[in-house]
């Protein structure tokens, strides 16, 4: 897909470049002057404060490295990244291909908007109101007891799946989002074409309408997983004691200990990890779409 | 391969009658054009042989099975649509064996057959491309290639040939139809090109409002149409009014009109004749004729030069006569010219009122 554009003409893309300079200043200002500040900071002993004497070193990084503790957080967060990706894959293609495919018209722009709500409401709001569905005795517990005719105790608050519950929330918009504007710009003719040929309703699926989204899916995926990696808001709230991840850790660099040096570092091993994550999977992903 | 018999077929999109009673014999081997103004319900018709939707009554036959309730990709149906809907992910090779890959066929066959049928649409060459790469034609001929290449039991297409320039696309019907007679598939074609319809095929079905008007060979169409609308629709036709004396008419002046097709009707009611414009004869002379003919005086109001032939626009008491004529190169009438028009009765198709 990117390909394409860098089909255009020299001087097309020439003319072009006065529309960018916005967006490049735009950049420099608020990621690559702070980012690099925090590049500086990771390489600092201590916060230059005023009063306190401050040198050059390794030693951030070296932390990382010397304790397995991060090491570990680094894996689980990864794995969280991952679990949180393959939900809202789960959860938001089939969405986005009823919403694409399935729906015309008025319908269609309703049901748009309620994928679309999380979004606009405040991220504290809405994971507080899952700690109200999925505490004990909350909205999840009282409903399923009302309904039921044994008694059950649920108490997902503070868990593992209670953070995949609120992330996945969070962040499935993304991928209904990114995957219906794939779908939706396949023509209904291809699917119509593939059915008069004999392929069943899976294996149109399978071979025309998966690769044809492919593009969609991986830039949800990347969307997603990349924030999870390093979230701290919602393993704190909704996880508790178990929601320890490395993004809380980075979190508490910051914030509590107020050790932004460390802190810091720690940022930039997860940038390189993600980064070098994605650079192995964009061939993959590239020979899939 | 099969014929397909639709029978009393009704399709209504909430208070729209798309389909209206339509009753069609597709014979087996034949091939059919569907001819009708855009919303007269070709499509419909055609995404109902193919199961892409389904009807609120009638019948359809495929080979003699019924198949009313039978989905698309059980019908074993080839279908070829306007706008080529090849497969973009995959190469023009790829997309032509898809139909048999879904299907489970091994390997070898399913190469030696996509080889086979792209040489039949002498795209042999060109299997390692995308879609993309290749022209609206060539697009087109692997669209027929893959919707062949199953072998159905019929060939469904819409307006295959509608995004083609003129010229590619007079090569794309002679293509068609050698294909077509090479594999000898039933073959039903929607077009709203009466050119196209008229040369292709063998039978010819003209749609208006979801009703089938009428139906038969492109001869017997243009030469008896069984309406004014099938007159004027097929071809060009002078239509000329009045009340009718059983074998023709008398128009409002008076003058009797002979015809020698279509209706025998009762005398009284009225009704209308159609004659070619090709059919007419224009001169300035008012002797030596057959005395049988059908005669006609008027005034060259406008001529129109169109290379090989020439139509004179002759009013007469007001009705406008189309009159089209070789160009010979020898003569030529001017306009406001007083002329006689002289045709058989023959030439003239009696249509009772609609
Ligand atoms: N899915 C649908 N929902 C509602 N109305 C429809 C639907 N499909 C077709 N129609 C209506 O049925 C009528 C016949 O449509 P159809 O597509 O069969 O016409 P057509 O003869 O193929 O015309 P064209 O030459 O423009 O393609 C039209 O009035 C159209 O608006
Ligand atoms: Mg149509």
């Amino acid at each position: 897909m990117a390909g394409q554009v860098a089909t255009g003409s020299r001087s097309g893309l020439r003319s072009a470049l006065p529309l960018l300079v916005p967006a490049y200043l735009w950049l420099t200002v608020a990621i690559f002057l702070p980012l690099s500040a925090m590049v500086f900071f990771s390489f600092m002993t201590e916060l230059p404060l005023p009063g306190k004497a401050w040198s050059f070193t390794l030693d951030n990084y070296a932390t990382f490295f010397s304790q397995p503790l991060y090491l570990t957080l680094l894996a689980a967060s990864l794995r969280l990244g991952l679990e949180v990706t393959l939900w809202c894959i789960v959860i938001g293609y089939p969405a986005a291909y009823v919403l694409a495919k399935v729906f015309r018209g008025r319908s269609r722009e309703a049901i748009f908007l309620l994928v679309i709500l999380p979004f606009w409401s405040n991220g504290l709001v809405r994971i507080f109101s899952w700690a109200m569905v999925l505490r004990e005795g909350g909205i999840l517990d009282s409903a399923l007891n009302a309904v039921l005719p044994f008694n059950i105790n649920i108490d997902l608050m503070y868990s593992y799946p209670a953070v995949i519950i609120g992330l996945v929330h969070s962040y499935v918009p993304y991928m209904v989002l990114t995957c219906y504007l794939t779908l939706q710009a396949i023509d209904d003719s291809l699917i119509e074409a593939g059915r008069s040929l004999g392929a069943s309703r899976l294996q149109m699926l399978k071979r025309v309408i998966i690769p044809l989204s492919m593009p969609g899916l991986v830039a949800g995926a990347a969307l997603i997983f990349v924030p999870v990696v390093g979230s701290f808001m919602e393993p704190r709230i909704l996880g508790g004691r178990t929601g320890t991840f490395y993004g809380t850790v980075i979190e508490d660099q910051f914030v509590a200990v107020f050790n932004w040096p460390l802190g810091a570092a720690l940022s930039f091993i997860l940038l390189a990890v993600v980064l070098v994550i994605l650079a192995l999977a964009s061939p993959v992903l590239k020979r899939a779409a | 391969m099969a014929g397909v018999q639709v029978a009393n077929l009704s399709r209504s999109f909430g208070a729209h009658t798309a389909l209206d009673d339509v009753s069609i014999d597709f014979a087996d081997g034949g091939f059919y054009a569907l001819l009708g103004p855009s919303g007269s319900g070709k499509t419909t018709l055609l995404r109902q042989i193919a199961g892409f939707d389904f009807p609120d009554s009638g019948r359809i036959a495929i080979g003699g099975e019924s198949v009313e309730r039978v989905p698309v990709e059980k019908r074993r149906i080839g279908m070829v649509f306007q706008n080529y809907a090849l497969f973009p992910n995959m190469s023009v090779a790829d997309n032509v064996a898809f139909g048999l890959s879904v299907r489970g066929e091994a390997k070898a066959t399913i190469q030696s057959e996509v080889q086979r049928a792209l040489d039949l649409v002498q795209l042999g060459k060109l299997g390692a491309r995308r879609p993309h790469q290749l022209s609206g034609g060539q697009r087109q001929r692997v669209a027929l290639a893959r919707a062949i290449v199953t072998k159905p039991r019929v060939l469904l297409l819409d307006e295959p040939l509608g995004a083609l320039d003129k010229a590619l696309r007079v090569d794309m019907q002679i293509e068609l139809k050698r294909i077509q007679r090479e594999i000898g598939i039933t073959t039903i074609f929607v077009t709203h090109d009466q050119e196209e319809a008229l040369t292709m095929s063998d039978r010819i079905g003209i749609l208006r409002d979801g009703r089938l008007v009428q139906e038969g060979p492109p001869e017997e169409i243009y030469d008896r149409p069984k309406s004014e609308f099938a007159a004027t629709f097929l071809g060009d036709a002078n239509i000329l009014r009045g009340e009718t004396t059983g074998t023709g008419i008398r128009l409002p002046d008076g003058t009797a009109i002979a015809a020698g097709a279509g209706a025998t009707l009762a005398g009284g009611a009225t009704a209308s004749c159609a004659v070619r414009p090709e059919r007419i004869r224009i001169g300035t002379d008012s002797g030596t004729s057959d005395p049988n003919a059908n005669m006609l005086r008027g005034q060259v109001s406008k001529r129109i030069f169109a290379g090989n032939n020439s139509t004179y626009f002759v009013d007469r008491n007001g009705q406008t006569i189309k009159v089209t004529v070789q160009n010979t190169g020898v003569e030529k009438l001017a306009e406001g010219q007083k002329v006689v028009l002289r045709w058989s009765p023959e030439s003239t198709v009696l249509i009772a009122a609609s």
